[in-house]
């Protein structure tokens, strides 16, 4: 079986089990686990669109 | 005459931590089935999360038709390949017996698959260190 994903979704699941690991691993409570764990996605994320757009700017 | 400078004195020694049986089996378990290591002390939720989270990753990697590396003296980019493909353990080994993860280099989705699947194994690193943490009391 075999699944194609586009760059986008491809990163988007990236950033969602890579937080959820590092919330888990990081934090000590359930709360700062919760926290942590959307603050990575949101960066991980964030940095893929400002990556994406800064890399449309340099090609034009 | 009397030595001006202040003696220093020494930070008091941590307590040695005891070396209990779970503090080597919750890593072995761990690395063997991620999240295991955290199910068997009671950490349901956590280790539950941590399965689903790296188990999915490296599974999505295969889908990609990801490569996977394997025990190699080569070039260094393919001695931390295994490195990270070896920290998903019970899968990779798996992956490895059904000759999975040959990787079909004829297109990007694939590269991104090989990374995938490293990430996983390098994920599961973290978690197998928080089990250690977690059975050695330094983390609740």
């Amino acid at each position: 079986m075999t699944i194609q994903l586009t760059h986008f979704s491809a990163a988007f699941v990236f950033a969602l089990f890579a937080s959820i690991v590092f919330g888990i691993t990081h934090r000590e409570t359930t709360r700062d686990m919760v926290r942590y764990g959307l603050y990575c996605f949101a960066m991980f994320l964030g940095g893929v669109l400002v990556a994406g757009w800064a890399m449309w700017l340099v090609r034009r | 005459m009397a030595n001006s400078t202040p003696l220093k004195t020494k930070p008091a020694a941590e307590p040695a931590q005891p070396v209990s049986m779970m503090a080597v089996v919750a890593p072995a378990v761990g690395w063997l089935i991620p999240g295991a290591g955290h199910i068997i002390q009671k950490r349901w939720i956590r280790g539950a999360l941590l399965l689903i989270s790296i188990g999915t990753l490296f599974a999505l990697g295969l889908m990609m038709q990801g490569h996977i590396y394997k025990a190699n003296g080569g070039d260094i980019l393919d001695i931390l390949g295994f490195i990270g493909d070896l920290g998903a353990g019970g899968m990779y080994i798996v992956t490895l017996a059904m000759n999975g993860g040959q990787g079909a280099i004829a297109f990007a989705i694939a590269d991104y698959g090989t990374k995938f699947m490293i990430v996983a194994g390098l994920l599961n690193f973290i978690a197998i260190a928080d089990a250690y943490h977690i059975a050695i009391g330094k983390k609740s």
